[in-house]
């Protein structure tokens, strides 16, 4: 189903029974008509579009690149890239303030990316390396960097809802006005973590952020098949309180600005949001998934879609120069290479880290 | 000294430690205004607020996931589980999130958190309100596991889980929350992972743990009295870290080793503790080690049947006296 004919059946739909209207942030919209652009397209400003077109490219480049190290071998275990669903990692991280907090899935490299962790941190985990973001020790699953505020990717679906409340109510507690943003799947909405964690934000009113990434499939079964709803997250949201809220996953500004303006009410005391933004994986579930499930036609109608030719397109009819634009694009394809060849000449971790950091004393003791 | 119920002892040791620190919150079920379903919490709310004592939604992993994620900011909560059968519906955040962060994360996230729950038979709750699951707890790398059967341990015990940097799960015992016992006035600070001994003696060992071990204490009493047997009895108190060293020197100068355990038989802690002992203490050893515990089965309700399946005092002299034979 494309999204056309997935806004026409919430539509139809709604006629009976939409809890609450589609908000503002719905820019569903969006996606059928390109949007004449308007005054209103200022509100982001020159630098902050460079800045995301720069970061959708590093997503990009650096997860094209794993899946390259895979075909190498040099990638061992599994891994989950988010081609295609770069300007969601993009879109929020640009949102978030330094100190915010990041939980997301084992689909978890964008998000680490996107908050700062370094490339060859990510890339060198993935190869086992000394140089990963975990020396090795999460893998592709668990990529985390707490400099970065990324608290952590989590493998077990919907575990870390939970968790993110857990952050959010520490920020809470302690007064400041950190926000904790959470990610993950369409899929995830049918576990009970999810409904625990999204009364609990609720009835606390934590700053916390939800934010499901519809990619229309869990692993290989279509989301629509196994979910009573046809939005997964948005149309469960009046069940605790919240809006409904749907965001062209693929635009990178609607992104940006319903991520703003949740983290905006989030830091002002007004509690949690549920936001199901609408994208597409342009590869499988994960590095074993040829996707041959997908209907024909699907892959391509939502490659015209790609968040980075999108962004792209959009910056250059906004009047930003071709050229600034290339030299982003050599930049960072550079940089991706230089952090292939710093994975590449990190040793594997060393075998003391086994019998490491099971405590906090840095030791794994449990006897005398 | 004074005499406090374990369940009075329980809630002086989180008062201690919420006086003491602020970055200790409490969260869990019934525990704020109504003060717990055992009463172990009564006077906390009222004391420290709803803001740093939060009840919460019938949640469970909610309930863990928030702890979690607020120890990995800067809190050190503690979590009630009311029932530890519970842990059933929230172990994925116990064993897969909370035990494993630290190490998948190279240390970069450290996990300074408390999780009690009420543990154990004797309540005749039947088989889903009354087991014992510390050995659960025991098998997860990265989680500290205590089960204090006095009121003064459960008091320090609960101070040390709270003051330790990584994740302890306190089992209380429910048999146990109406006991009295002597509790030092003032702040009072345990040590994880070491063993009591509470009673000397030279022909046996008996290695317990919570509800056991007034039972084996009794059943030394006996031993000794009625069959002129003298038993060491060891109050283990701790899983994980566990105190080794006071296990194999009493077993080197007793020669005999019995564990008395209430959870079920299959890889109970007792296990664990025959297998060191076999490997490490073999050669001090006279006799066969003997485990006893619970049945393998899920425990029965009726008073008669419950009493009769988790190990009592007669049983405890019983197979003491005939295996000494
Ligand atoms: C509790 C649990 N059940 C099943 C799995 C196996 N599994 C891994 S990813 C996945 C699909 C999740 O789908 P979704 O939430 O839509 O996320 P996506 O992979 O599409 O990003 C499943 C079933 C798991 N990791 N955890
Ligand atoms: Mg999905």
């Amino acid at each position: 189903m494309n999204l056309r004919e997935r806004r026409k059946r919430r539509d139809a739909a709604s006629a009976y029974s939409t809890p609450q209207e589609a908000t503002e942030n719905d820019s569903m919209t969006a996606l059928d008509q390109p949007r004449p652009l308007s005054a209103a397209d200022d509100d982001i400003g020159r630098e902050k579009r460079l800045r995301m077109f720069r970061l959708l490219l590093e997503l990009r480049l650096t997860e094209k690149r794993a899946y390259d190290l895979f075909l190498q071998n040099l990638v061992k275990g599994t891994s989950h890239l988010s081609l295609g669903q770069e300007a969601v990692a993009a879109g929020f991280a640009l949102g978030m303030r330094r100190d915010d907090y990041t939980f997301c899935t084992y689909r978890g490299h964008a998000h680490t990316l996107a908050r700062g962790a370094p490339m060859s941190g990510v890339l060198g985990e993935l190869m086992g390396r000394e140089c990963g973001v975990t020396a090795g020790k999460g893998g592709s699953m668990h990529l985390t960097s707490v400099e970065h505020g990324a608290m952590g990717s989590y493998a077990i679906v919907g575990a870390h809802l939970p968790v993110a409340c857990g952050a959010a109510w520490s920020a809470q507690y302690r007064g400041t006005d950190q926000v904790t943003a959470c990610f993950f799947g369409d899929g995830t909405t049918n576990i009970g973590a999810f409904h625990e964690a999204l009364n609990f934000a609720a009835v606390w009113k934590l700053p916390v952020v939800f934010v499901c990434e519809n990619n229309l499939y869990m692993e290989y079964t279509p989301i629509g098949t196994v979910t009573a709803v046809e939005h997964p997250a948005a149309d469960r949201a009046a069940a605790y309180g919240l809006a409904r809220t749907i965001v062209d996953g693929n635009d990178a500004d609607a992104v940006f600005r319903t991520a703003s303006a949740a983290f905006a009410r989030a830091r002002a005391g007004q509690g949690p949001a549920l936001i199901e933004a609408m994208t597409y994986r342009h590869s499988g579930h994960s590095r074993a998934d040829p996707a041959q499930y997908r209907p024909k036609g699907e892959l391509d109608e939502w490659l015209k879609r790609d968040p980075i030719k999108i962004y792209r397109e959009r910056l250059v009819s906004l009047g930003f120069p071709e050229v600034d634009l290339g030299a982003i694009e050599a930049d960072t394809e550079r940089r991706v290479n230089e952090a292939t060849e710093a994975a590449k000449a990190s040793p594997p971790p060393p075998l003391t880290l086994i019998e490491k950091d099971l405590w906090a004393d840095g030791g794994v003791a449990w006897r005398n | 000294m004074a005499e406090l119920t374990y369940r009075e002892a329980v809630a002086a040791g989180i008062a201690q430690e919420m006086a003491r620190d602020e970055r200790v919150v409490f969260l869990g079920e019934d525990i704020g205004a109504a003060g717990g379903v055992f009463k172990a919490t009564v006077g906390l709310f009222e004391r420290f607020g709803p803001r740093r004592v939060r009840d919460t939604p019938i949640s469970e992993q909610a309930i863990i996931g928030a702890a979690m994620g607020a120890a990995m900011t800067g809190l050190r909560p503690i979590a009630e589980i009311m029932f530890s059968d519970f842990f059933g519906v929230c172990w994925d955040m116990i064993a897969n999130e909370i035990a494993k962060t630290r190490y998948m994360t190279n240390g970069q996230i450290s996990l300074p958190l408390v999780i009690r729950t009420a543990n154990g038979a004797g309540s005749r709750f039947g088989a889903q309100h009354s087991q014992s699951v510390e050995n659960w707890a025991m098998a997860i790398p990265g989680l500290k596991v205590v089960a204090p059967s006095t009121p003064a341990d459960v008091k320090a015990l609960i101070a040390a889980a709270v003051r330790d940097p990584d994740p302890v799960i306190v089992f209380e015992h429910k048999s146990l929350y109406a006991v009295k016992g002597e509790v030092p006035d003032g702040e009072t600070v345990d040590t994880l992972g070491s063993a009591k001994v509470l009673h000397p003696g030279k022909d046996c060992t008996i290695a317990a743990l919570a509800l056991m071990v007034p039972r084996a204490l009794e059943a030394a009493a006996r031993l000794q009295s009625e069959h002129g047997i003298s038993c060491e009895v060891i109050d283990l108190r701790s899983l994980v870290p566990l105190d080794t060293r006071t296990l194999l020197a009493s077993v080197e100068k007793t020669a005999r080793l019995y564990t008395v355990e209430e959870n079920p038989r299959l890889c109970g802690w007792g296990a664990e503790i025959a297998s060191i002992v076999a490997e490490e203490g073999f050669w001090n050893l006279d006799a066969p080690i003997c485990r006893i515990t619970t049945p393998h089965i899920p425990l029965p309700a009726a008073d008669r049947l419950e009493d009769a399946t988790i190990p009592s005092v007669d049983r405890i002299v019983e197979t003491v006296r005939r295996t000494m034979d």
